[in-house]
């Protein structure tokens, strides 16, 4: 059951003296975030997530039989994993299906949470992912690793580690955490980076726009920051569902 | 691959059916638990999150300028779309819709299409060239049966929710003025209810196990002036005229309760 949903506008707490960004959060401010796991009946595990105005849901069905056979591995199991925005999650209407965009991603995720998890304790099975967008608002792919994972945890599937994953980037000519719709489409570049935070391991990596090698470095650098923080919050909603302390 | 119900399940469900309870202690005319917020999604101009029981759905409305068809081309457009993504349940696959999902759209658009429930004739811009269109997109998050009446029930919440901007025509170009959004012109509200026949009985909102073992349902739309607006039959067992009937009364008694959850 979604308890948190909201439906009004999440507020950014602080306003950073000489902040230069549009949502006056500091350089290195996440927007406000929410996780609460086991939301949903049917599927094994399932995370819902709040991440500034992105809402993200997702969920985990498996280890279980896979059906393909050309694409089964005898010796561990495949990670599959679907990225999907619904119609009504961007501004103009997205036509239902996927596109290449959300193909690509699907492959990404897929990748990002593959090597934390112990595949190879389930030859010949599938573990099945799947994240629904169901309002975007810069930085979904980031948001779907995050609330995967947590997911995966809340299935009860064997990981190393609980992948984590956040954006850094460049915009008015500073180098910002977590880049806001705004700042992924009118700044100057974009670094969505996930890790395994016990190790510190990069599972994501792209990068769109101009960096040096300096400003590459600083935005990595605060991309695992936001990383750091984020995970926290997925340890907590973990606990907060199963009573630990 | 549809999950198999276990014979001991059928009949035991289907003898405490017979005896007036079923598996979850409800009587039989009784829905589960119900929610409906609004509001949920900033992005859309109208939505609505719905829950009976543990089915749980998603609705957004987005309108769009468009053309109208050319057979009526006086009044605006709406389209209802589901998605039953493979998150909502083990057996449902990603792909394009598959029938199930074509039948839970088509069923819910019927009840407000027929029921008139939108006020489609205020919705034409330019007559003849330009009709808002809106679009109906129903993202079912988790299936533990009866989606028809979830699905109606949100539809029609988020249409409630929905404010669309003015639209002014300027030489013979469309203006469109998101400062001042208007409540989506509505004629009327329509719900639905659905029941199933196990055993001899009928029984209302029927649960995911239920759904497994049922011969036939029907669902009934019906307006708050008691309407009848749309009807659909599903399942592989016949029903007697006298069933039909006495579901049609149970439905204009039930959707009376549903009525409450958008006022």
């Amino acid at each position: 059951m979604i308890n948190i949903i909201t439906n009004r506008d999440l507020e950014v707490k602080s306003e950073a003296k000489g902040s230069e960004r549009p949502d006056g959060r500091a350089y290195n401010e996440l927007r406000p975030l929410k996780i609460e796991a086991g939301v949903l009946e049917r599927a094994d595990g399932s995370a819902y997530l709040e991440f500034g105005d992105n809402k993200v849901l997702a969920a985990v069905y498996g280890p279980r039989e896979f059906h393909i056979r050309r694409f089964l591995k005898p010796n561990m199991a495949v990670l599959r994993c679907r990225y999907n925005m619904a119609p009504f999650s961007v501004e103009d209407r997205k036509r239902p299906g996927p596109d290449r965009r959300s193909l690509e991603i699907s492959k990404l995720t897929s990748e990002a949470l593959s090597p934390a998890v112990f595949l190879e304790k389930f030859p010949r099975s599938s573990i099945d992912v799947f994240i629904e967008v169901l309002q975007a608002e810069g930085g979904t792919r980031c948001a779907g690793i995050t609330a995967a994972s947590v997911a995966l945890a809340d299935a009860g599937i064997p990981m190393r580690d609980m992948v984590v994953a956040c954006a850094a980037g460049k915009a008015n000519g500073q180098i910002v955490m977590d880049l806001s719709e705004w700042e992924d489409k009118e700044g100057e570049a974009d670094v969505p980076v996930a890790i395994m935070p016990r190790t510190g391991e990069i599972t994501l990596l792209q990068m769109d726009g101009q960096l040096t090698k300096d400003e590459f470095e600083q935005a990595l650098d605060l991309a695992k920051e936001g990383c750091m923080k984020i995970s926290v919050e997925q340890k907590k909603a973990i606990k907060n569902r199963y009573g630990g302390d | 691959m549809q999950p198999i119900v276990p014979e001991i399940t059928r009949i035991s469900v289907t003898n405490l059916i017979n005896k007036g309870e079923r598996t979850d202690g409800r009587s039989l005319d009784q829905y589960r638990e119900i929610s409906v917020e609004t509001g949920v999604i900033k992005k859309a101009e109208g939505s609505a999150r719905v829950k009976i029981g543990n089915t749980q759905i998603m609705i957004g409305i987005k309108p769009q300028i468009g053309e109208p068809f050319p057979d009526t081309p006086n009044v605006g457009v709406f389209m209802t779309n589901s998605e039953l993504v493979p998150m909502a349940a083990p057996n449902f696959e990603p792909g394009p819709p598959d029938e199930r999902s074509v039948e839970l759209s088509r069923v819910t658009d019927r009840g407000i299409r027929e029921g008139k429930i939108i006020d489609l004739e205020k919705l034409a811009i330019i007559p003849g060239k330009k009709v808002w269109m809106i679009f109906i997109d129903m993202h079912i998050l988790d299936y533990d049966g009866n989606l028809m009446d979830a699905a109606a029930l949100g539809a029609m919440a988020a249409l409630m929710d929905t404010k669309i901007p003015t639209a002014t025509v300027e030489d013979d170009e469309v203006v469109i003025d998101h400062e001042n959004m208007q409540p989506l012109p509505l004629n009327d509200k329509t719900v639905m209810t659905t029941m199933a026949k196990i055993g001899n009985e009928l029984v209302v909102d029927p649960s995911l196990e239920e759904e497994g073992i049922m011969g036939a349902r029907i669902s009934i739309g019906v307006r708050s002036d008691g309407a009848i607006c749309s009807m659909q039959k599903g399942g592989e067992r016949p029903f007697k005229k006298e069933e039909i009937l006495k579901a049609i009364d149970l439905a204009q008694e039930k959707t009376n309760e549903l009525f409450k959850y958008i006022p």
